[in-house]
C-alpha cells in the first residue's frame, strides 16, 4: 500500500479488480499465493500474514497478471450470471454434467495447492489448564491478569503476532498513559506469572464439547530449521473455564460498486496509519452510521491525509466529534449518503446524495467528491463465532444491529467487544470482572483486587441500524451492490434468491454462496441476513443465523496431521522375528497393524512362483510360520468352563487338562465373530486364541460380558498375545524336526492332535500345541517374547536338514482353504451364521450360547440363505477373482439376479488347479450344479462342489 | 535357565547399547532409555478383601495399592518391586529380572483364592524418559494432564500416547517416567518419541536411573 499498490487480487466470479479492506482475518477479497514450491499455501489473506525478509507472495485466480486478466471478461457477462447460475444453466441434458463440471471446475478455486510433499514438520501440543483466555486485547489481558494473579494455570492466546488487539492501531490512553504501554506492562506482569503461559500468533479456531477447544499457532521459523522445528503446532486445550475475549469486526455500508480497490473499513485505514505509519491513500472519503469512523478522519487528517467530506447517513452529529472534525477543515455531510464509487482498478470519485427527512430515500441533491479512497463503517459485529460453537444462544440487539452473546451453555464468559462493549473503559472493566470471575469457578480466589486501571469512556451517539443505502425514490438501485465480497455475491441475488423460495437462510446461504467463502462471510453475513429479512419482511432474529462452523480461519491440513505423516502414519506392529523376515527379504502384508510376511520370494521368482513352493513344502517336507500375532487371552477361575460354555458355540465341561478344543463366537445377532483354538492348561486355567485381527475387539467383548453381565462368573482375564512368540512347524517332517530339539515324546499316540504340552524346546521354555491350520500335522511352538528370534533360528537351523521353508500369509491361505477352513473376516462378514458355513457340528443344541436364540429366528432359518462352498472352475488353470459375484443363469446381458460371491480364490500347487470358495444362496442344495461369475472381459463357469479339496477324510492331520 | 544372551529385548534391533556410548550432546533436554528385561508381572484379585491385600503384602513387603492411579513401592520407584494400580481388580507388578520367575511365589500365595498371577513380562516394552522436556514430549501425544499439580510421582495412568496405548508411571519430579507399551508397539512409539523429542536434543542412555544427564547404574546386556 505504501509504495500505491492498490489491486491485490481478483474476484471469484466476475474477476473484478480488488484491493486490501481490513487490516485482519476478516479479509474477504486480498488473497495471496504465499510463498512457493513444496511450502507454498495458497489463498492466505494479506492481512494476516506477517512481512519476513524474503516472502514471496503472489496475487491468486487472474491470468497472465492481476492488472490484465483474461477472466476480467466475466465482468461483461455477469447480467448472464445470477445468484443459481450453474444450478439453472448446466441442467440439461444432466448427463452433460460430467463433461461441464470439468470446465467449471477449473474456472473455479483461487489459488494453487502444492505439487511437492511439505517438508515442514508440524506438531500437536495437549494442554489443561483453569483458564484459557481467547484474545489478548484489553479485555483479554486484563481477563488475564485477574486470573494469572489468583494463581490459576492461564493460557493467553491471541491470533496476532503482537498482543494488544484493538489498542495496536489507536492511540488511546489508559490511566492517563499510552494504552500500549498498559499493554506492555501487562505481557511483563503475565510473563513473570509461572503458571501462565502467552501464545501469541495462535488463533483459536474450534470449540467443542467439554471446553475442549483448538487452537493454531504460527511459529516462524528460519528456513535452517526447516525440518527440525515445528513450523505450526496445533494446542489442543482442556479449559476448566474460558474467557472469550475475541473482539468486534467492523462492517461495511453497502452501495453501489463498493469492492472498487480503495474501499476499506474505516478502522482498518485508521489501522494503517497508527500501526504501520501507511496512508491508506491520498484522498479519504470517510462514509459511517456511527460515531467511531469519525475518529479515522480526525486520525486521517492529522497525518496529512487530504479528507474531502464525511459523509453520515445520520442526520444528527455527535457534538464534541464534528467539532473535532470541522476543525481539520473536513466538511461533515449529516443526513448524506455515498451512493456509487467510480473507478476500475482504483475509486476516482463517489457520488453523494442527501437522504430524505426520514432517511428512508436517496432522493435529494446530489454531488460528486473526487478521491481514490473510501472509509466505511456500519457499526460492529462482535466476534460470537466461538461463542457460538461452544452451543451458546445468540440474542440480536436491534439498537446496534448485531447479535451478541446471551445464554452460555458450557463453561465460558464473554468479555470485552465480543460481548458488545464497544468502549475501552468498558472493555477493562469486563476483562477484570470475568477474568477473576472465571478464576473463582476453577477453584482460584485471590484476595484484594488492585484498583483496575481506567480509561475514557466517550458519550457516544447511536448509531443508525442501516447496513445498505437507502434506495433512490423510484426504489429502483443501479449497479452491483456487494455484499459477500468474497464470492461475489450481491443484494440482488439474495432478493432473487428468495423470490425463488430459498426463504430459509441456510437455503439462501447455499443458492447464493453467500459466507462460504474462505472469510466465511466475517465481514458481510450480517448484511444478507439483514437483506433477507426485508425481502421477506421478516425482523432479523426471525431470520436467525447460519451455523457458526470450525474453523474460524483457515487450518492447514499439516497442522491437522502433525507428526503421523510417513512411516509414523500409523503404527506398525511387528513380532518379535520382524527383523529374520526383513533379511530374508520376505514382502510384508498389513493384517490389522501387523506386518506380517506374506510370502519370502527368492532371486527371480514371481509371487505366485514363491507361494507355490511353499505350499508344496508345507504339504511335502515342512514349512514354518510366523504365528506370533494370533490373539492370546489368558483365562483363570473356578467358572471358567461356564464362562466358556457361554460365549463359544460348543461345549467346554468336558475338556481335559492338556488338551485343546476349536471354538466358534458368535455376537448376540447369531453371527460367526471369531473364532480359534482355546487350551485348558489347569484345572481352571484356560488359554483362548483368536484370530490376529480380532485379538483386541474379542478381549473388550468378552470384558464386556463379564464385567456387564455375568459380574457373579469367577473368572479373570488378562492379554497375554505379546507375552509369547509363537513358531508354527507343518508338515510330514515337522515331528522329526522338532523331535531333535525337545525331550518331549511328540508321537501320535502320545502327543494326538488337539493336544497342548509345556515343554522345552530348544532349551527354552516352551508351551507346545499340536494344532494345525494347513492340514498337516503341525506344532505350534509358544516361547517368551525374548526368546523369539532364538526359538526361530534355531528350528531354522536344525530344519536345513528337512528342506524347512519359511511360508508367509498368502501360502498360509492356500493351505487352509485347501482343507475349506474358514478365516473369519474373509468367508464372514458379520452376516453369516456358523449354519450358513456348514458348521452345524460345532453348535450345540443342549445349552445357551451368545447368539443361540437368533439362530431359531426365522430369517437365520431360510433355506435360501448364503452358505458356503467350494467352487471348481472348468477351466483349472482359471483364478476366480475374490469377491466376484455368482449368478446362476448366464443372460446376454446384465441384470442379472445374483446367488452369491467369491469369498477366496487361489491357485493350488497341490491341487494342480484353481479353487474358490463361496457364499451362494441355498448353496449346498445346488452341490454338482455349474454356477457363472460374469466379468468384465469373461465369463467363468464353475461347479459348485463341498467345501475342502485336500484330504477330506483327515488323515494327514492325525498322522 | 536358558542362556541369556539368547534373548532380545523389544527394542534390541535399534542398537540403543551402542547409540548410548557414542559421544553425545550433554545439553539433551530429553534423555530416552530401553530398560529391557524387567520381570513384569499381571495380577487380578478383589481388592476390596484385606486377605487379599495382606497375601500380597507378605510376598513381595508392598500391598497393591487401592486408591486409583497410583503406584506403591520404595521411595523412588529405583529399585524393588513396585505395585501399579490398573483397575480396581487389576495391577502390574513390576520389579527385578525376568528370568529370576518372581511371580512363582505370588501364585502359590495366592493359590487358594480367586485370583490370577500372569508372567506378562514380555507383552510390554519399558522405555525411560527423563530430561527438563519430557513433559513436553509427552504433551505432543498424549491426552493426560501431565501438570505437576494434577500429575506427579508415584501416579499411573493408562492412556494413549501418539497412537499406541500405554501405562504412563511417573518417577521422580525431575520429571522422569516409564512407559509400559506393547511389545509390537515399541518400535513404533520409540521411533514417534525420538521425531517428537527431536527439538530438544535427545541423548540415548543405557539406565533407567539415568536422569540427570550422568551416566550411572548397571548397563544390562
Amino acid at each position: 500500500m505504501a509504495i500505491g499498490v492498490s489491486v491485490v487480487g481478483r474476484s471469484f466470479k466476475y474477476h473484478r479488480p480488488r484491493g486490501v479492506f481490513s487490516a485482519g482475518v476478516e479479509e474477504p477479497i486480498a488473497l495471496i499465493q504465499l510463498g512457493s514450491g513444496p511450502q507454498t499455501q495458497p489463498n492466505m489473506p494479506a492481512t494476516a500474514v506477517e512481512l519476513s525478509d524474503g516472502l514471496v507472495a503472489n496475487s491468486v485466480h487472474c491470468w497472465p497478471n492481476v492488472n490484465r486478466d483474461i477472466g476480467a471478461l466475466a465482468q461483461w457477462l455477469s447480467p448472464f450470471m445470477p445468484a443459481g447460475f450453474y444450478y439453472k444453466t448446466f441442467m440439461w441434458p444432466a448427463r452433460r454434467w460430467m463433461v461441464y463440471e470439468r470446465y467449471i471446475r477449473n474456472a473455479a478455486g483461487l489459488g494453487t495447492a502444492p505439487t511437492e510433499a511439505d517438508p515442514d514438520i508440524y506438531d500437536k501440543m495437549h494442554v489443561h489448564c483453569d483458564v484459557l483466555v481467547i484474545g489478548g486485547g484489553p479485555a483479554g489481558l486484563a481477563a488475564a491478569l485477574a486470573a494469572g494473579r489468583s494463581g490459576a494455570r492461564v493460557i493467553v492466546a491471541d491470533q496476532q503476532p503482537e498482543f494488544g488487539g484493538q489498542l495496536l492501531g489507536e492511540r488511546l490512553e489508559i490511566d492517563g498513559g499510552p494504552a500500549m504501554a498498559w499493554v506492555a506492562a501487562a505481557l511483563d506482569e503475565l510473563a513473570g506469572m509461572d503458571e501462565v503461559g502467552l501464545l501469541p500468533r495462535t488463533t483459536a479456531f474450534g470449540y467443542y464439547d467439554h471446553n475442549f477447544v483448538a487452537l493454531l499457532e504460527r511459529r516462524p521459523i528460519a528456513a535452517a530449521e526447516t525440518g527440525r522445528l515445528a513450523r505450526e503446532c496445533l494446542w489442543k486445550v482442556r479449559a476448566k473455564q474460558v474467557v472469550l475475549a475475541t473482539g468486534a469486526i467492523e462492517r461495511p455500508l453497502i452501495f453501489a460498486n463498493n469492492d472498487r480497490p480503495g474501499v476499506m473499513l474505516a478502522n482498518a485505514a485508521r489501522t494503517y496509519v497508527n500501526r504501520y505509519a501507511v496512508a491508506p491513500g491520498n484522498t479519504v472519503v470517510v462514509f459511517t452510521n456511527n460515531d467511531d469512523a469519525y475518529r479515522t478522519a480526525i486520525v486521517l487528517a492529522e497525518v496529512g491525509v487530504k479528507v474531502p467530506a464525511l459523509v453520515d447517513v445520520r442526520a444528527f452529529a455527535p457534538g464534541a466529534l464534528r467539532e473535532q472534525v470541522s476543525a481539520h477543515g473536513i466538511e461533515v455531510l449529516n443526513g448524506w449518503s455515498v451512493i456509487n464509487a467510480h473507478g476500475g482498478r482504483r475509486v476516482r470519485m463517489v457520488d453523494v446524495v442527501a437522504l430524505d427527512e426520514a432517511g428512508a430515500a436517496a432522493s435529494g441533491s446530489r454531488r460528486s467528491i473526487d478521491c481514490d479512497t473510501v472509509a466505511v463503517s456500519g457499526g460492529w459485529n462482535p466476534a460470537v463465532h466461538l461463542f457460538s460453537q461452544s452451543g451458546g444462544k445468540l440474542r440480536f440487539d436491534n439498537a446496534r444491529a448485531c447479535f451478541v452473546p446471551d445464554v452460555s451453555v458450557q463453561s465460558e464468559r464473554s468479555a470485552g467487544s465480543c460481548a458488545g462493549i464497544f468502549n475501552l473503559d468498558g472493555c477493562l472493566e469486563a476483562g477484570f470482572e470475568v477474568g477473576a470471575a472465571a478464576a473463582a469457578d476453577a477453584g482460584f480466589t485471590h484476595g484484594a483486587r488492585p484498583k483496575r486501571p481506567r480509561a475514557e469512556a466517550p458519550e457516544e451517539q447511536p448509531m443508525r441500524p442501516l447496513l445498505w443505502v437507502p434506495p433512490p425514490s423510484n426504489g429502483k438501485r443501479f449497479g452491483k451492490h456487494f455484499v459477500d465480497l468474497h464470492n461475489d455475491v450481491t443484494i440482488a441475488d439474495i432478493e432473487l434468491a428468495r423470490h425463488e423460495g430459498y426463504e430459509s437462510v441456510e437455503l439462501t446461504k447455499r443458492y447464493t454462496t453467500l459466507g462460504m467463502g474462505l472469510d466465511q462471510g466475517k465481514t458481510g453475513n450480517v448484511h444478507g441476513l439483514a437483506v433477507l429479512a426485508e425481502a421477506r419482511g421478516n425482523p432479523i432474529p426471525a431470520v436467525g443465523t447460519t451455523t457458526f462452523r470450525p474453523p474460524y480461519t483457515p487450518v492447514s491440513f499439516g497442522a491437522l496431521a502433525g507428526r503421523d505423516v510417513g512411516d509414523l502414519y500409523d503404527p506398525s506392529r511387528r513380532t518379535p522375528m520382524h527383523r529374520w523376515h526383513e533379511q530374508a527379504g520376505a514382502v510384508f502384508e498389513d493384517v490389522g497393524q501387523w506386518k506380517r510376511p506374506r510370502y519370502y520370494p527368492r532371486s527371480g521368482e514371481t509371487m505366485g512362483d514363491a507361494v507355490d513352493r511353499e505350499c508344496l513344502a508345507a504339504r511335502h517336507a515342512v514349512g514354518i510360520l510366523d504365528a506370533s500375532t494370533l490373539g492370546k487371552i489368558d483365562i483363570q477361575g473356578p467358572d471358567a468352563a461356564e464362562f466358556l460354555n457361554r460365549v463359544y458355540t460348543n461345549a467346554w465341561d468336558r475338556l481335559p487338562v492338556g488338551r485343546c478344543r476349536y471354538g466358534l463366537m458368535c455376537t448376540d445377532d447369531g453371527m460367526v465373530f471369531d473364532d480359534g483354538v482355546t487350551a485348558r492348561l489347569g484345572d481352571a486355567h484356560y488359554l483362548m486364541s483368536t484370530t490376529s485381527g480380532g485379538a483386541g475387539r474379542v478381549l473388550s467383548w468378552l470384558e464386556e460380558w463379564l464385567q456387564t453381565e455375568w459380574p457373579t462368573l469367577k473368572v479373570y482375564l488378562n492379554s497375554v498375545t505379546e507375552s509369547w512368540a509363537t513358531a508354527s512347524v507343518s508338515g510330514p517332517l515337522a515331528r522329526a524336526l522338532l523331535a531333535g530339539l525337545t525331550k518331549t515324546d511328540l508321537s501320535a499316540d502320545a502327543f494326538p492332535h488337539l493336544g497342548v504340552r509345556e515343554a522345552v524346546v530348544a532349551h527354552l521354555p516352551a508351551r507346545i500345541f499340536r494344532v494345525s491350520f494347513t492340514g498337516e500335522v503341525s506344532f505350534e511352538i509358544s516361547v517368551p517374547a525374548r526368546y523369539g528370534m532364538a526359538l526361530w533360528t534355531t528350528l531354522m537351523e536344525a530344519g536345513q536338514a528337512y528342506g524347512i521353508t519359511p511360508f508367509g500369509t498368502e501360502a498360509m491361505h492356500v493351505l487352509r482353504a485347501e482343507k475349506g477352513y474358514i478365516i473369519t473376516g474373509q468367508d464372514t462378514d458379520g452376516s453369516v451364521t456358523p449354519i450358513d458355513l456348514g458348521m452345524d457340528w460345532i453348535v450345540s443344541k443342549k445349552k445357551d450360547f451368545l447368539g443361540r436364540r437368533s439362530l431359531n429366528r426365522v430369517d437365520a432359518m431360510r433355506p435360501d440363505r448364503k452358505q458356503l462352498v467350494g467352487l471348481l472352475t472348468d477351466d483349472p488353470s482359471d483364478v476366480l477373482p475374490e469377491g466376484a459375484q455368482i449368478v446362476g443363469e448366464k443372460l446376454p446381458q446384465p441384470p442379472m439376479p445374483m446367488i452369491g460371491h467369491v469369498t477366496s480364490s487361489y491357485y493350488s500347487a497341490n491341487l494342480g488347479r484353481s479353487i474358490a470358495l463361496a457364499l451362494i444362496k441355498g448353496g449346498r442344495d445346488r452341490i454338482g450344479k455349474t454356477v457363472f461369475a460374469p466379468l468384465v472381459d469373461r465369463t467363468v463357469s464353475a461347479v459348485i462342489v463341498k467345501p475342502g479339496f485336500y484330504d477330506p477324510e483327515g488323515a494327514r492331520l492325525h498322522a | 535357565m536358558p542362556d541369556r544372551y539368547r534373548r532380545q529385548s523389544p527394542l534390541a534391533h535399534l542398537g540403543l547399547v551402542a547409540r548410548a556410548s557414542e559421544d553425545q550432546s550433554a545439553e539433551a533436554g530429553v534423555v530416552m532409555a530401553e530398560c529391557p528385561f524387567c520381570a513384569q508381572t499381571g495380577l487380578r484379585g478383589d481388592g476390596s478383601l484385606a486377605r487379599f491385600g495382606n497375601a500380597v503384602k507378605t510376598v513381595l513387603g508392598i500391598a497393591p495399592p487401592t486408591e486409583p492411579n497410583t503406584v506403591t513401592g520404595p521411595e523412588d520407584f529405583a529399585d524393588g518391586a513396585r505395585i501399579l494400580w490398573l483397575g480396581p481388580d487389576e495391577w502390574l507388578i513390576v520389579g527385578g529380572d525376568v528370568d529370576a520367575e518372581p511371580s512363582g511365589a505370588l501364585r502359590l500365595a495366592l493359590s487358594d483364592r480367586h485370583a490370577a498371577v500372569v508372567d506378562v513380562s514380555d507383552g510390554r516394552a519399558v522405555i525411560a524418559l527423563s530430561g527438563p522436556n519430557a513433559r513436553d514430549v509427552l504433551a505432543k501425544g498424549c491426552p493426560l494432564d501431565l501438570h505437576p499439580r494434577a500429575f506427579g510421582p508415584g501416579r499411573c495412568a493408562q492412556t494413549v500416547l501418539a497412537k499406541a496405548h500405554v501405562i504412563l508411571h511417573q518417577i521422580d519430579a525431575s520429571p522422569s517416567y516409564e512407559i509400559y507399551v506393547h511389545r509390537s508397539f515399541a518400535d513404533y512409539l520409540w521411533s514417534w518419541l525420538e521425531d517428537a523429542a527431536g527439538e530438544f536434543g535427545v541423548r540415548i542412555s543405557n539406565s533407567r536411573s539415568d536422569r540427570n544427564g550422568l551416566l550411572g547404574g548397571r548397563v544390562t546386556p
